[in-house]
């Protein structure tokens, strides 16, 4: 048989090569499902890239899609930095979008500048605040952030549908559930065709990446996810550490949902996070926490998803296909990463080591 | 009254899809495995079992098959977490992708199909022979369908099995403290893989409860956030699978109420209703920390990869 046994650090260029081939494995085996439906697999994903960037207009969507992945996921890194399981990414986003909207919808007459400067600040305010409450609490009594900021997603959704059910519901609408859309005023401006959010997205990605690398507080995070101990040894304030680092993480969640609400929906509606939280978890982890490999991993996500949506016209392949083949290109990376850590040596080596000894 | 016990009745039908995944998931996280794909198993089991009874017209065909597809899609997971030691909670995440994507491409041009007779006659309601005689509970537990009966029996074999059996002993020893059921020569790796598995499968019941009985046409997306709330009783329960059945029927009955409050001057929204489950399990996991009670914390080894190398 063989043992496992740990490796030292790979060079970069070994473990991208890994990871690539874990994908293309991944689409190989997606071909075989592709040629159940009796298509060509080829063809499919050459229709696939055409429709992510063959024309000026299909860039733009994908653009638009990566963007909420990418401020989501930068949110995210900083929670699993410290080992702190945010998968609240969701019901941070609502929250976010929840406290914009309402600055949005009560004051439509501000200037536009100051109004979406008090609603990008409201949305941080609010994502941040929602991820405190599990981050209080495994602060105090070491609860269970996991399950909490989960539940918390769905406490949140409810919410959001509640006002548009509810007390939000526009009056105009003749009976129809959707919250009055926004004045011009709240509605994020373009710039070069696509909305102001990738500016965001980009700068945003720079700031977290000289956050987490070259600042105290981006070490003290570093250090309390390697070890609580270590942190208490050198006197990290372990609760503050916790709370304003996860305010911080549910913060750029909600900035996202103030994103999405004022330049793709106009208005705050229960699709304003989409998923996007969950799916920033993944694109988190497989860019290993990196600021910059966040964005290519985003961009190739919104590539697939929009892809996606185009090879189901093209063939009448179901759009469920892009989330089964995204699925099982994390499956195959997430298997990959064990290589990248572990080598596997045979015991009959081992055996005969011990035998000279 | 016959209001009330036609409601609870109703509400033990509509707890049973969660009661079966929360039997499933208590018995993953006893052996230390958080996995938060139960709603993707669910959704697997639900339409392989649909898929079967549309082809064999064979109820018992279709529920074996279910449990095959969630255990298949637990397969997956316990790989990558058990062997490839993958982060878990990333790794459950994806098979939830994975299977709400795989019920989607397989059901895609089933949307709408109605399940055979021959299924929908098996899994008509009948009064269990003796037991309905009971007064009221007679009528609310043993005037239901097979599906029901059989997960009565569930509940039991897994009370009897996590605490009267050897076997359980290990699977529990394995779920807090993995270094030390190795060392009592536990085969941590196969009883993580078994129970996994068999966890699995449970979800995969859960999922046909769906799609063959209670909602007996194919939909999208059939489970409708369910595997979440199953992952929430897990703690409701505090990884007991008797107090997972009270928690099911709470839930079920939950389930109901905001349908049926929705024509009434019922002061409260159903949104706020729907907000319960989550808001009492958070509060529950908080009691638990701030209580530091032993006895109901979650299994100390939970979502911790084990690895015998670095012990």
């Amino acid at each position: 048989m063989f043992r496992m046994q740990k490796r030292g650090e790979m060079p970069k260029t070994k473990i991208v090569a890994i990871r690539i081939l874990a994908i293309i494995l991944a689409l190989v085996a997606a071909a075989f499902i592709i040629l159940l439906l009796k298509l060509n697999p080829v063809d499919v994903y050459i229709a696939m890239v055409k429709g992510a960037f063959g024309s000026v207009y299909r860039v733009k969507e994908v653009i638009i899609k990566t963007i909420p992945l990418v401020v989501t996921s930068l949110g995210i890194a900083i929670a699993f930095k410290m080992q702190f399981w945010n998968i609240g990414g969701e019901g941070q986003i609502c929250m976010g979008a929840f406290l914009a909207s309402y600055v949005a919808l009560n004051y439509p007459d501000l200037p536009k500048p100051l109004l979406i400067s008090i609603m990008i600040l409201a949305s941080i305010i609010g994502g941040g605040l929602w991820a405190t409450v599990p981050a209080y609490f495994k602060a105090k009594w070491r609860t269970n952030e996991t399950i909490i900021t989960l539940m918390m997603n769905y406490i949140a959704l409810k919410w959001i549908q509640y006002l548009q059910y509810g007390p939000w519901k526009d009056p105009k609408a003749m009976g129809f559930p959707k919250i009055p859309h926004f004045t011009d005023n709240a509605i994020l401006p373009d710039l070069f065709g696509v909305h102001i959010g990738w500016v965001f997205a980009l700068v945003l990605t720079v700031l977290i990446y000289i956050f987490l690398n070259y600042t105290k507080k981006g070490f003290e995070i570093a250090v309390l996810g390697e070890s609580e101990n270590t942190a208490a040894y050198a006197g990290i304030n372990i609760k503050r550490t916790i709370i304003t680092a996860i305010f911080l993480s549910g913060g750029l969640c909600g900035l996202t949902g103030m994103i999405q609400a004022s330049a793709l929906h106009n208005t705050l509606s229960v699709e304003v996070s989409g998923g996007v939280g969950f799916t920033a978890i993944i694109t988190t982890w497989l860019s290993a926490l990196k600021p910059f490999v966040i964005v290519i991993v985003s961009l190739l996500f919104a590539a697939l998803v929009q892809g996606g949506s185009f090879i189901q016209t093209a063939f009448g392949i179901p759009q469920a296909a892009a989330q089964l083949l995204q699925g099982m290109i994390l499956f195959f990376v997430l298997g990959s990463e064990f290589f990248i850590r572990y080598k596997l040596v045979w015991n009959k080596s081992f055996q005969s080591i011990s035998k000279k000894e | 009254m016959d209001a009330t016990i036609s409601f609870l009745a109703a509400a033990i039908v509509a707890g049973t899809p969660l009661l079966f995944a929360t039997l499933g998931e208590i018995i993953t996280e006893k052996v230390g495995n958080l996995n938060l794909g139960v709603e993707g198993m669910m959704l697997m089991g639900a339409i392989i079992g649909f898929k079967t009874a549309l082809v064999t017209h064979s109820p018992i065909i279709a529920l074996l098959t279910s449990m095959l597809a969630g255990a298949a899609g637990a397969l997956i997971y316990a790989v990558l977490t058990v062997s490839f030691r993958a982060n878990q909670v990333v790794t459950g995440l994806t098979l939830t992708t994975f299977g709400t994507g795989f019920a989607g491409f397989l059901g895609q041009n089933l949307v709408g199909q109605v399940v055979p007779a021959t299924v929908k006659s098996f899994f008509r309601p009948f009064a269990f022979p003796g037991l309905s005689k009971i007064p009221v509970l007679g009528e609310i537990f043993f005037q239901q369908d097979i599906f029901v009966y059989l997960s009565y029996l569930s509940v039991f074999i897994v009370g009897v099995y996590l605490y009267k059996t050897s076997f359980g002993l290990n699977v529990r020893a394995v779920g807090e403290n993995p270094g030390a059921a190795d060392v009592a020569s536990i085969n941590t790796t196969f009883y993580k893989y078994f129970h996994i598995l068999l966890g699995g499968a449970l979800c995969g019941l859960g999922g046909a409860y769906l799609s063959l009985v209670y909602i007996p046409v194919w939909q999208n997306n059939v489970t409708a956030g369910r595997g979440w709330i199953a992952v929430a009783l897990v703690i409701f329960a505090i990884w007991n699978p008797y107090k997972a059945v009270i928690g099911s029927y709470l839930f079920g009955g939950l389930d109901i109420i905001g349908f049926r409050i929705q024509d009434t001057s019922f002061p409260v929204s159903m949104y706020f209703l729907d907000m319960l489950p989550y808001i009492v399990t958070v509060v529950i996991l908080v009691v638990i920390s701030f209580r530091k009670s032993k006895e109901n914390a979650p299994p100390q080894g939970l979502g911790n990869p084990y690895f015998r190398e670095e012990r």
